[in-house]
């Protein structure tokens, strides 16, 4: 069967053109567009007491030179808060160009607009800004600490406190019967898409209209934004995202300050104006993740099982909230992962620093609430001399506890109802997967080679395809191609491919047939966007039940062709066809002609819609409540999030002279319901474990005490090259959705979740000293394992007075 | 205000077998050249500073980082980006290098920003070897080890190079 490719490793459409060079990206649109550059601060936090910007008067093709004082009506005021919550007491948001304070090194302070790059480079090294240099508030504890603010009338430097419990959990602690509290860390690291943001925007002054297109993750929603920051109609500003090079997060925070900068030069000069961040603005100006100090107290019983968890953390959230404080809210509530957590309290203070700005990195806080109670298992564990599995097994949710209601609020205002899953099932298969009960035999056989082998695992539980809604367009045409749209935006997740095989496999037409557009506010106007592995299940749902209604439509109009009931009716490849009855059939592509009345004739195949070649004269050529033309637009929305698991385990070798840590296995299992294509998720699979395992070992973003990013640069802040990522083998297991009509969750984000936690429970296990941060580098596990006071794992105790 | 860094100068080049000829401010590297005087946006810059290995072509049949590399430098040269790896098939279509069509099989790419270094990397490394052999899995490491990917995990473009290295062991191109 040609047309049910649903679930199949469908080969993806996007490549044709991304292998021969003829992909568009940002920076491949507007040749011979002017080129904006910018002067940043290079100060963590000052006042911005003057700009002169006479040296660069006299620069050969310079054509503008903006600063605050430019900036009029709404464009003048800060950016918006995108995502107010009730605990964000104190959000923040910078303005386009510094209004008279910096608050990050690389924060915008004047534009400049020249005929190439080079040009308005020239002319930007040449504007002199004068600072008055102000006390640099850097890392969380630092922040905490207070004793420098940076918003002078935000003393304490939080913007919220979130906080949610589902009951008296001191109580719930003082009744345990055993308790442990800690504390640990995690650092930052960045999404690092290997194209960095990129603005292109083109005025059309004869009909007053802008075309913007942006390397982002929320074409509609940028549009949204610089119509109203521009004071343009809606109607008059398109916005699309061409081909983007990768994601992960970054770029659905909008409007970023060149996303409205850029279309104000172009409608103030009458010019294409292009704007292409290079790597170090990447680096200094976009946007970074991660960084939290979490402390925990846990009570349990003596089988290990929870009975208290109580959990606060500090969350930095850099210098601005202009996501607000979505990265708390999901670590608060993903954290208590696939057990039961009887009584629960989180709370997250976000707190400012003068850094680059935080928001949602793949798995957008979820890592770290992964970490924060995957750690408190292995320290059970290790309490109480149990192996890690165990202890987890006996907290996990019981399939048939679901739907399971944790009773916390996610980040889509929503309840947390677990919709399915199976996780004895995700355990089982991990455990066999890596090979969890030999573990002491490879430690053994490490140990003749001279290596120090550990094996973790960390599970999880991800919120995915949250609301509020997208929708699809799916239209036949008289040729017979079928065209599809829906408003989200790809950055390299085969959106083209998936989408093309569902509704391929919803209308029963080939998929060759099929041409799917994505992030183009022309084709589909109303959109949310790409984040929080929600593409594939909202979109991926719009579209189906999009080309539902078109089927229907079609089966309508043909059934009165064939003289046959709709509902004997089939559509196989491109064919309506009277089920059992071969020969009796019409093109679907007929029916596309036949669904628009047409006075003129304007091609062969049109000929057949014209109104002396159709007959029925009882009804009106359109009847009442029907519509011209074969399409149909649905839009998805789910009641809430549908909620992916998975588990991660890996077994990393230490070398004892290098403390190198070298991650020789690492298994994963994964469940994100029904599969629409098995090769693309294994590939999102992939590229997360690689970004957890960078998260783990190499990713850092050093910040020195004043605020000045040490690493910023491929070459300091360490990727991994195809030498740091270890083989991943992965196992699958499938809880449908009873949330969406396709079954399906996201899988975006699963992969880089547990990865920090996986290894961290590792490493510890390997070498038998506590982790209680992430990353770890060699030389960090060589202090570590120096430092006399660090703590022993009971474990590592235990093994030791072991017979042999 | 005019600098040294304004002199033009007119550089002349092969490109995937096509003469090309381009006056450029001297200053302005090889990959800005490609892109913006040749038209040749295939080939991408990730970082600016020869780390990620997004820009690479071949200058002279040898991989180089065309954002480390002024225009003026290569005058002379034959240079090969990912729009000349694959070949006109006689008929007004294409022919895909071997290369590409492991990476479209093996889905070793995502969103394909990185894609063109590591494919013109790989089918240079790829032609400069005995077809004959069996690759090894050093010679894949050695092949994908000097580009950044951020979407992959890089295990499916492992899997491209030996399917492309198999392909071209059976007598596929060239």
């Amino acid at each position: 069967m040609t047309t049910k490719l649903f679930g199949e490793p469908v080969r993806r459409r996007e490549d044709a053109r991304l292998v021969t060079g003829r992909g568009r990206y940002l920076d491949d649109i507007g040749a011979g567009a002017l080129a904006a550059a910018f002067v940043r601060s290079p100060h963590a936090h000052a006042r911005v007491l003057d700009v002169d910007v006479d040296a660069a008067l006299d620069v050969e093709g310079l054509v503008a030179i903006y600063t605050y004082e430019d900036l009029t009506g709404p464009l003048a005021e800060p950016l918006p808060v995108l995502i107010p919550h009730p605990q964000l007491h104190a959000p923040r948001t910078g303005h386009p160009l510094a209004n008279g304070e910096v608050n990050h090194v690389g924060e915008p302070v004047v534009m400049v607009v020249a005929t190439d790059r080079y040009v308005a480079e020239d002319a930007a090294e040449r504007i002199a800004v004068t600072y008055e240099e102000l006390p640099a508030v850097v890392g969380v504890d630092a922040a905490r600490e207070a004793r420098a603010s940076v918003h002078a009338e935000i003393p304490d430097n939080v913007a919220a406190v979130h906080h949610q419990e589902t009951g008296d959990v001191e109580e719930a602690l003082r009744g345990s019967s055993r308790t442990l509290s800690f504390t640990q860390y995690v650092e930052r690291s960045a999404c690092m898409p290997l194209e960095g943001k990129g603005v292109h925007a083109r005025w059309d002054a004869d009909d007053s209209s802008l075309r913007v297109h942006t390397s982002t993750q929320a074409s509609t929603s940028v549009r949204a934004a610089i119509a109203a920051k521009l004071q343009l109609p809606l109607d008059q500003v398109e916005v699309v995202a061409p081909d983007v090079g990768g994601g992960f997060g970054v770029k659905i925070v909008h409007p970023w300050p060149e996303e409205l900068l850029v279309p104000m030069a172009a409608i103030a000069l009458g010019r294409e104006v292009k704007w292409t961040e290079d790597r170090r603005e990447h680096f200094i100006s976009s946007a970074h993740e991660r960084q939290q100090r979490q402390e925990i107290r846990v009570g349990f019983d003596d089988d290990g099982r929870l009975t208290a968890l109580d959990v606060h953390i500090w969350h930095d959230n850099g210098a601005y909230t202009p996501y607000g404080i979505i990265v708390p809210i999901v670590t608060a509530t993903q954290l208590v992962g696939p057990y039961v957590v009887p009584t629960y309290r989180v709370r997250v203070e976000s707190v400012y620093t003068n850094t680059v700005i935080v928001t949602p990195y793949r798995g957008a806080g979820r890592p770290q609430g992964c970490f924060a109670m995957e750690r408190t298992m292995d320290r059970i564990a290790d309490a109480l001399g149990l192996d890690r599995a165990v202890v987890r097994e006996r907290n996990l949710i019981r399939p048939d506890q679901f739907p399971y209601d944790h009773h916390l609020t996610f980040q889509d205002g929503r309840p947390v109802i677990y919709d399915s899953g199976d996780y004895p099932g995700l355990l089982g298969k991990l455990t066999a997967l890596v090979g969890w009960s030999a573990a002491g035999e490879l430690r053994a056989a490490a140990a003749e080679r001279g290596k120090l082998l550990g094996i973790g695992m960390a599970l999880y539980v991800e919120g995915t395809g949250p609301g509020p809604y997208e929708g699809g367009h799916v239209q036949v045409l008289g040729s017979g191609k079928v065209l599809v749209s829906t408003g989200l935006t790809s950055q390299g997740q085969g959106h083209e491919t998936v989408f093309a095989q569902i509704v391929a496999s919803e209308l029963g037409v080939p998929i060759d047939d099929v041409e799917v557009t994505t992030g183009d506010t022309r084709r589909f106007g109303y959109a949310v966007g790409t984040f929080a592995s929600r593409a594939a299940v909202m979109s991926g749902n719009a579209v189906a039940l999009a080309a539902r209604g078109v089927r229907e439509k079609a089966l309508r109009i043909a059934a009165e062709v064939l003289e046959a009931e709709p509902d004997d009716l089939e559509i196989e490849d491109g064919l309506v066809q009277v089920r059992g009855t071969p020969g009796t059939s019409i093109p679907l592509r007929t029916v596309a002609v036949l669904s628009n009345p047409l006075r003129y004739a304007f091609d062969e195949a049109a000929k057949q819609a014209t109104q002396f070649a159709t007959h029925d004269d009882s009804k009106p050529p359109v009847a009442p409540g029907d519509a011209p033309g074969l399409e149909h637009r649905e839009y998805f929305s789910p009641l809430r999030s549908t909620f992916a698991s998975g588990a991660h385990a890996a077994v990393v070798e230490v070398d004892p002279q290098t403390w190198e840590i070298d991650v020789v296995t690492y298994a994963v299992v994964h469940d994100c319901g029904n599969v629409v294509n098995p090769m693309i998720v294994e590939g999102q699979v992939h590229g997360g474990v690689a970004q957890g395992v960078g998260g783990a070992l190499y990713e850092r973003m050093a910040y020195d005490a004043d605020g000045q990013l040490q690493n910023a640069s491929f070459m300091d802040f360490l990727m991994p090259y195809a030498s740091e990522v270890p083989d991943v083998v992965i196992d699958h297991q499938q809880t449908p959705s009873p949330l969406n009509p396709l079954g399906i969750k996201g899988a975006g984000e699963a992969g880089v979740i547990p990865g920090s936690a996986a290894l961290a429970s590792a490493i510890e296990d390997a070498v038998g000293r506590r982790i209680t941060s992430m990353p770890i580098s060699p030389t960090e596990l060589y202090d570590l394992v120096r430092d006399p006071g660090a703590e022993r794992t009971a474990a590592s105790a235990r093994r030791a007075g072991a017979p042999a | 205000m005019s600098t040294s860094a304004d002199a033009e100068r007119t550089v002349r080049l092969t490109v995937n077998g096509v003469p090309r000829e381009a006056t450029v401010p001297v200053r302005r590297v090889l990959a800005d050249a490609l892109r913006d005087d040749l038209g040749l946006t295939g080939t991408h810059v990730g970082c600016a500073h020869g780390v990620c290995g997004s820009c690479t072509v071949l200058v002279d049949g040898d991989p180089v980082r065309s954002c480390l590399v002024l225009a003026v430098q290569v005058d002379g040269a034959a240079v090969t980006t990912v729009e000349g790896l694959a070949r006109d098939d006689g008929r007004g279509g294409q022919v895909l290098h071997p290369v590409q069509e492991a990476f479209r099989e093996c889905h070793a790419l995502q969103c394909g920003f990185c894609t063109p270094g590591f494919l013109v990397t790989i089918a240079a490394g790829l032609e400069a070897r005995d077809a004959s052999t069996e690759i090894t899995d050093e010679e894949v490491e050695d092949l994908v080890g000097g580009n950044l990917c951020r979407c992959t995990g890089y295990a499916n473009i492992k899997k491209a190079v030996r399917h492309a290295a198999a392909t071209m062991r059976e007598g596929g191109r060239p």
